[in-house]
C-alpha cells in the first residue's frame, strides 16, 4: 500500500500538484484509519491530506481514478487485463441482456437511463457502446479521443437531448430544466470517458496512459497555445485570482509599518494607563494608488493573451486610481469605455479587432506607428504617477521600430513595463525586436501563463 | 503532544452524529472530521461564503456535546487578542500599591503570576481540561505575519509564555479553521492542516438540506426552490446566493404561504437571495426559464 501511495504522490507531483513529505506522511497515517476497500473513503482521505488548493482538486480526482483504474470494482471489464478485451471481459451487470439488444433498443435504454439518472445503467450502456462501436484494438497506438468520438457518434446524444426537451415542454412528461438536461448528458459522457480510459489502462498500463492524458493545471497553460477548453479553464481560474490579488494589493498599501508617530493619539491612549504611554499609535499610512495605462496588441497572434491580461487588469480596477486602455494593431485607439461596458473582455477584444475601428487598418501589427501615434495624440495623458504597461510580442513585421516614441513615453511615466507572451528564448528572432524596445523599459517580463501574470501583478506598486 | 482523541469510531459515525444536529455532511466532510480527530490535526475549511463552514464547527461541537471556543480573525489581530496578554492595568496598580520595603524579586514574581494573565481563545483551548472544539474563523483576514503565530499552537498544541514557560495541551482540541479564500494562506499553515473544500452543494443535497432545516416545507416547494437557486448560481452574479440564503428564502416563502412558486412570488422575494440591485436586474432578465 505504501508503495502504491508513493507512486500516486509521484504522479501528482508530475502533474504539478505540490505534495510535501509531511503531507505524504499524513496521507499514510490517514490510510491506517480508513477502510481500504471503500474507494470513496480512500479518495476522501487522500484528498484531504494531499491537496491543499481547491483548483487542484479536479486534477487530483483524474489522477486518482487513473491510478487506481486497474483496481476499479469488479463490474468493469478492465479488471481482467487480457490480450483481447472483448472476449475475456467479465460481463458487467445486465450485459447479457444489453448484448442481445439491437442498436435501436439500446438507444431507448440509454434515453431512459439518462432521463431517470440511472448511473448503474449508464455505466453498463457506456461499456456496451464502447464494445460495439469503438473498434477497440489492444496495442493500437491511437489516442482515447478516437475511441471516444466513435462511441459518441453511436450514442447520438443530440437526439436524446432533443427528446428530453420535447418531453419537458409536454405537460405530462418529466420536467427537466435546460441545465439539468445538460448535466445528465455530461454525466453520461463522463461514464464513457471513464470506460475508455479503463480499457486503455488495462491495455497499456497506467503509467503510459497517464503520460498521454496528463493535462497541465490551468495556471500553467500557455496563453498562446490555449485551446477552447483550456481558455475556459483559464477564465475560471482568473475569476478568484482577481479578488485575491486585489485583497493583497490593498493590504500591502494599508500596512506600512514605518508610518510616523501620532503624538496626540498616543497621549490620549496613555490616559488609561495613568499617563504612561504603553502603546504607541502611528499615523495611518496614506494609500498610494497608481494609475495604469495599458497598451495592448490585439492582433491575431497574441489576442488571447491580451484578452486574459485585460480581463485581469479590469477586474482589479478598484485597486488603481484609474485604468485606461488602448488597443492597437497597426492603428491605435482608446477602448476604455468599450471594455467598461462589456461583460466579456475576450469577446470585446474580438469585436474591436474585427469591427470597424481605427485599430486595425491592414492587418499585421505595426508597433512603430502605434507608439508614435500614442505619444503624439495621448502623450499628455501620462502623468508622473502613471504606470504604463505594454502587452505584445514586439513582432513588428520588419517595419520601422520608432523606439524614440517609446523613449518619450518612458520619460513621462513613472514606470514602463512590457509583458511578452512569447518564451524569452524566442525574443529577437525573426521580426521580433524586443531588445530594441527593452532598453527604454524599466523591465520586460515573460508572461506565458497565469502563474507568471500573477507574479507580475503582485509586483506592481 | 497530548494523546489524540477518539471521539468518533468511523467516518459514518461522524455523519450520523452530525445528522442528529441537522447538519448534512458528505463523504469528504465526514471523512475529514474523522481523520482530524484520529490524526490530531486541524482542518482548514475553504469555500465560498455561506456554504456552512462555520456551521460545521458549531455542529461538531453540538454533536459531541463539547464546548466551542471561537476566535474571530480580523485584520490587525495580534498576540494580545489571540493568545494571552498581561493585564498591565492591574500590574500598574499592583506596583503603585507595593508595600514599602518589599524586595524587587518578590514583586516581579508576583507581577507575572497567573493572577495577571488574561487568557485569550487560543490559550484557553490549550489549557482546557475537558475536550473542546476550537474554531478559528476567517483566517484569511489575518496579516501574513500574524498567521505565523498560529503555527506553534496548531502543530504542537502548546503556547510559550516567556515568563511562565511552555504550556502544553492536556487534551488535543479539535481545531477548525475557516477561510473564504480572499488570499492564499501560507504553505506552512496549509501543510499543518487537513484540507476541506466546501463548495455549493449539488441540487439533491441542497434539497435534503432545505428539508432537514425547514421541516415544515413541502417536497414540491423544496424541489422548486433548489432548482431556482441553482439556476441563479449559474448566472454571472456579483454575489451568488449561499446555502444560508436558500434557507432564508425557504422560510420566507413558507411564512407568506406560498405553495407553488409563481414569477410574481419570485419578484417579491428576490431580495432575500440577491443582495445587489444589478444582480436582481440580471436575474429578472432570465426569470422566464426559472418558473413554470
Amino acid at each position: 500500500m505504501l508503495k502504491t501511495l508513493a507512486g500516486l504522490v509521484a504522479e501528482l507531483r508530475a502533474v504539478g500538484i505540490p505534495v510535501s513529505p509531511t503531507e505524504h506522511i499524513d496521507a499514510a497515517a490517514a490510510l491506517r484509519h480508513t477502510a481500504l476497500e471503500d474507494r470513496p473513503a480512500v479518495r476522501a482521505a487522500l484528498a484531504t491530506t494531499l491537496v491543499k488548493n481547491p483548483d487542484h482538486l479536479r486534477a487530483f480526482t483524474t489522477v486518482f481514478d487513473l491510478y487506481f483504474a486497474g483496481r476499479r470494482g469488479d463490474l468493469s471489464p478492465s479488471s481482467s487485463a487480457a490480450s483481447t478485451v472483448e472476449s475475456s471481459s467479465s460481463p458487467p451487470e445486465g450485459e447479457g441482456m444489453l448484448g442481445g439488444m439491437s442498436d435501436g433498443e439500446l438507444g431507448e435504454m440509454l434515453y431512459r437511463a439518462i432521463r431517470d439518472r440511472d448511473r448503474v445503467m449508464m455505466r453498463a450502456i457506456a461499456a456496451q457502446l464502447v464494445t460495439r462501436h469503438s473498434n477497440f484494438e489492444p496495442g493500437r497506438r491511437v489516442a482515447g479521443v478516437y475511441y471516444m468520438s466513435r462511441a459518441l457518434a453511436a450514442a447520438n446524444l443530440s437526439a436524446i437531448l432533443d427528446r428530453l426537451s420535447a418531453d419537458s415542454s409536454d405537460e405530462g412528461g418529466a420536467y427537466l430544466t435546460q441545465r439539468e438536461r445538460d448535466e445528465r448528458i455530461a454525466e453520461f459522457r463522463t461514464e464513457l470517458q471513464t470506460e475508455i480510459r479503463d480499457r486503455l489502462v488495462a491495455d497499456r498500463g497506467p503509467e503510459d496512459v497517464a503520460r498521454v492524458l496528463r493535462a497541465p493545471l490551468p495556471e500553467d497553460v500557455d496563453f498562446l497555445s490555449a485551446s477552447g477548453k483550456d481558455a475556459a479553464a483559464i477564465r475560471e481560474a482568473l475569476k478568484p485570482l482577481a479578488r485575491k490579488l486585489a485583497a493583497r494589493l490593498a493590504r500591502r498599501r494599508r500596512t506600512h509599518r514605518d508610518a510616523p508617530l501620532d503624538f496626540r493619539a498616543t497621549l490620549r491612549k496613555s490616559l488609561s494607563t495613568g499617563g504612561i504611554p504603553v502603546e504607541l499609535v502611528h499615523r495611518k499610512p496614506h494609500p498610494s494608488r497608481p494609475d495604469l495605462i495599458v497598451l495592448a496588441d490585439i492582433s491575431g497572434s497574441v489576442a488571447t493573451f491580451a484578452a486574459f491580461t485585460l480581463q485581469l487588469v479590469f477586474a482589479l480596477r478598484t485597486e488603481f486610481a484609474r485604468v485606461r486602455t488602448w488597443a492597437f494593431v497597426d492603428g491605435i485607439d482608446e477602448v476604455t469605455e468599450l471594455l467598461e461596458h462589456s461583460d466579456n473582455v475576450a469577446e470585446a477584444t474580438y469585436r474591436i479587432n474585427y469591427g470597424s475601428s481605427k485599430v486595425r487598418l491592414f492587418g499585421g501589427s505595426d508597433y512603430g506607428f502605434a507608439l508614435r501615434t500614442f505619444a503624439r495624440d495621448w502623450g499628455d495623458e501620462i502623468r508622473s504617477t502613471s504606470t504604463v504597461l505594454i502587452l505584445g510580442d514586439a513582432r513588428n513585421n520588419y517595419l520601422a521600430p520608432r523606439d524614440e516614441s517609446l523613449a518619450t513615453v518612458a520619460k513621462r511615466a513613472r514606470h514602463l513595463y512590457w509583458l511578452n507572451p512569447e518564451p524569452a528564448s524566442r525574443w529577437n528572432t525573426g521580426d521580433s525586436i524586443m531588445d530594441r524596445y527593452a532598453q527604454h523599459c524599466d523591465a520586460v517580463f515573460e508572461c506565458r501563463n497565469i502563474r507568471q501574470l500573477t507574479q507580475f501583478i503582485d509586483l506592481l506598486e | 503532544m497530548g494523546p489524540t482523541g477518539a471521539r468518533f469510531g468511523s467516518a459514518d459515525e461522524v455523519a450520523a452524529l452530525l445528522k442528529r444536529v441537522s447538519y448534512l455532511s458528505d463523504e469528504m466532510t465526514a471523512g475529514s472530521v474523522y481523520l482530524a480527530d484520529r490524526l490530531g490535526k486541524p482542518v482548514l475549511i475553504e469555500g465560498p461564503a455561506g456554504t456552512g463552514k462555520t456551521e460545521l464547527a458549531k455542529s461538531v461541537a453540538a454533536a459531541t456535546g463539547t464546548r466551542l471556543i471561537r476566535l474571530q480573525c480580523y485584520e490587525g489581530l495580534d498576540e494580545g487578542k489571540a493568545l494571552y496578554e498581561w493585564d498591565y492595568r492591574k500590574q500598574l496598580l499592583r506596583l503603585q500599591s507595593r508595600a514599602e520595603g518589599a524586595s524587587w524579586q518578590e514583586t516581579e514574581s508576583d507581577l507575572f503570576s497567573e493572577d495577571f494573565l488574561l487568557t485569550r481563545p487560543l490559550l484557553e483551548a490549550i489549557r482546557a481540561t475537558e475536550p473542546v472544539v476550537l474554531l478559528i474563523d476567517e483566517v484569511d483576514r489575518l496579516d501574513v505575519e500574524t498567521e505565523a503565530l498560529l503555527l506553534e499552537v496548531l502543530s504542537d498544541y502548546q503556547v510559550s509564555i516567556p515568563e511562565l514557560g511552555t504550556i502544553t495541551a492536556r487534551q488535543v482540541p479539535l481545531v477548525f479553521l475557516t477561510s473564504n479564500g480572499s488570499r492564499e494562506l501560507s504553505e506552512a499553515l496549509k501543510r499543518r492542516c487537513l484540507f476541506l473544500h466546501l463548495d455549493y452543494p449539488s441540487i439533491e443535497r441542497e434539497r435534503e438540506i432545505v428539508l432537514t432545516r425547514v421541516p415544515e416545507i413541502s417536497d414540491h416547494l423544496a424541489t422548486q426552490i433548489t432548482r431556482i437557486v441553482h439556476a441563479l448560481r449559474d448566472l454571472d452574479l456579483k454575489k451568488r446566493p449561499s446555502v444560508s440564503e436558500t434557507l432564508d428564502w425557504a422560510r420566507t416563502l413558507l411564512l407568506i404561504g406560498v405553495e407553488d412558486i409563481e414569477s410574481n412570488h419570485l419578484q417579491e422575494t428576490m431580495h432575500v437571495l440577491l443582495k445587489y440591485s444589478s444582480d436582481i436586474r440580471k436575474a429578472q432578465g432570465s426569470l422566464s426559464d426559472l418558473t413554470r
